[in-house]
């Protein structure tokens, strides 16, 4: 399942990093992308970031799930992952 | 249509999409799981235009997975000194006598994971036993495999193994175009697009002549995507456009393509309800062959079956509608499923059955 809500790099250790989203922190391969840094925002899949992402878009993608969620009341089934 | 209180955007999309209407049959397909869930979710299926029928192709990469596959995992999670790690999707998916859970209920050792990372940390931590990830997937999953191979290969962990039973998307595309289905235009996922690029589709869509938009996630993305493939549709131009730019590019992830190629080479693979598509997976390359299971481990599964009355194939081919499978509902449920189709939280029987 493609989970398209973007994530930031709050920890860069070598390979490997730490993304969070509203709370939420995750251990992420970042072998995928070039010249990870803390700050980044990218989209996860399986446990790596597969695509850095501009603040900008991030920001719009975090705006169209709010609006999404707000006009659709459809967050309540708490099934992404 | 769910009450959608106030994006103006939305009502805009959803009044332009409304206002097509084509004259005869037209139908469009969607390959990506993500996709089949959001359209029903928000009810996107709902506002579609006048005689344009959506159809899910094969877009769940477990409904995809032939059921030799599952046989063989379930093999290999019998023996004592195997552990199968896996995204937990596969677990109920029934093989042909069997599901991972069941053998698992049984003392098997296979466990769920949520990235082929922590199969790694599994390895190390249990150096006697050798430790199995189920590499199904596509293109979006299949560099996070080969990355995790190359980690395996420097961290010198060689107790760590994979199934192969990755799938690619483009030959997928081409064996239904081929097959003489008369879809008129794909919407194309949203992250495996990602890595491929959006250039990845064009040789082959332009051969069919059939028009592709590449969608993001979100209900007002589908939407857009819809609304510009209908408008090509409707004006007879082909088109490959992008409308999930702020993650695809043109050109894909070039790092993550580089990973995939130095890792795997292509195959011919079996699908579900597909049958045997040339080139359409993938397996390591003799660099890496001691990395496949199937090369250090020999087990026999008894001959496939297909449940005689499941319609997944069909389904996966855009032939039948969940609905119209005679055990849809009834016989048929997420809470007991028959096939994949149901099973997954990607398959469209699921889909169906979810968001009535
Ligand atoms: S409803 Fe169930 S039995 Fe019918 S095609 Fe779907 S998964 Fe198979």
């Amino acid at each position: 399942m493609c989970l398209g809500i973007p994530m930031r790099i709050v920890e860069v250790d070598g390979d490997v990093g730490i993304v969070e989203s509203g709370g939420i922190k995750r251990k992420v391969g970042l072998m995928l992308i070039d010249g990870a840094k803390v700050g980044d925002w990218v989209i996860v899949h399986a446990g790596f970031a597969i695509e850095k992402i501009k603040p900008e878009d991030a920001m719009e993608t975090l705006k169209l799930i709010s609006e999404g969620a707000a006009s659709l009341g459809d967050v309540s089934s708490g099934e992404e992952k | 249509m769910r009450d959608f209180r106030d994006p103006v955007l939305f009502k805009q999309l959803a009044n332009r999409l409304k206002a097509f209407e084509f004259e005869k049959e037209t139908k469009i397909m969607e390959v990506c799981g993500t996709h089949t869930m959001n359209i029903r979710r928000y009810g996107i299926h709902t506002i579609l235009p006048t005689n344009l029928d959506l159809l899910s192709g094969p877009g769940c990469p477990v409904c995809v997975t032939d059921n030799s596959y599952i046989d063989y995992a379930i093999e290999l999670a019998r023996l004592d000194d195997v552990i199968i790690t896996t995204f937990g999707d596969m677990m109920r998916v029934p093989g042909s006598y069997e599901s991972l859970e069941m053998v698992h209920s049984r003392g098997g050792d296979v466990r769920v994971v949520y990235s082929p990372l922590d199969s790694l940390e599994i390895a190390k931590d249990n150096p006697d036993k050798k430790v199995v990830f189920l590499a199904v997937g596509f293109e979006t999953t299949v560099p996070t495999i080969a990355a995790t191979i190359i980690s395996a290969e420097k961290l010198k962990i060689n107790n760590f193994y994979i199934l192969t039973g990755h799938k690619l998307i483009i030959p997928a595309i081409r064996a239904l175009l081929s097959a003489e289905n008369d879809i008129s235009g794909f919407i194309l996922p949203g992250h495996v697009s990602a890595i491929i690029g959006v250039n990845a589709y064009r040789e082959v869509l332009e051969h069919y002549n059939v028009p592709g938009v590449v969608t993001g996630f979100e209900p007002i993305d589908i939407l857009k995507g819809i609304a510009r493939l209908v408008t090509a549709i409707r004006d007879g131009v082909f088109i490959l456009a992008n409308e999930y730019r702020r993650v695809v590019t043109d050109e894909g992830n070039l790092k993550a393509l580089e990973l995939i190629d130095e890792v795997f080479e292509p195959e011919d693979v079996a699908w579900r309800g597909l049958g045997t598509i040339p080139l359409s997976g993938l397996k390591l390359r003799d660099k890496y062959a001691h990395r496949d299971i199937r090369n250090v481990v020999d087990v026999t599964p008894p001959p496939p079956r297909e449940h005689p009355a499941c319609r997944c194939g069909d389904v996966l081919q855009g032939k039948l509608k969940p609905d119209e499978c005679p055990l849809f509902g009834n016989l048929c449920t997420p809470d007991n499923p028959i096939g994949p189709c149901m099973i997954s939280s990607e398959g469209s029987c699921h889909a169906y059955f979810k968001y009535r």
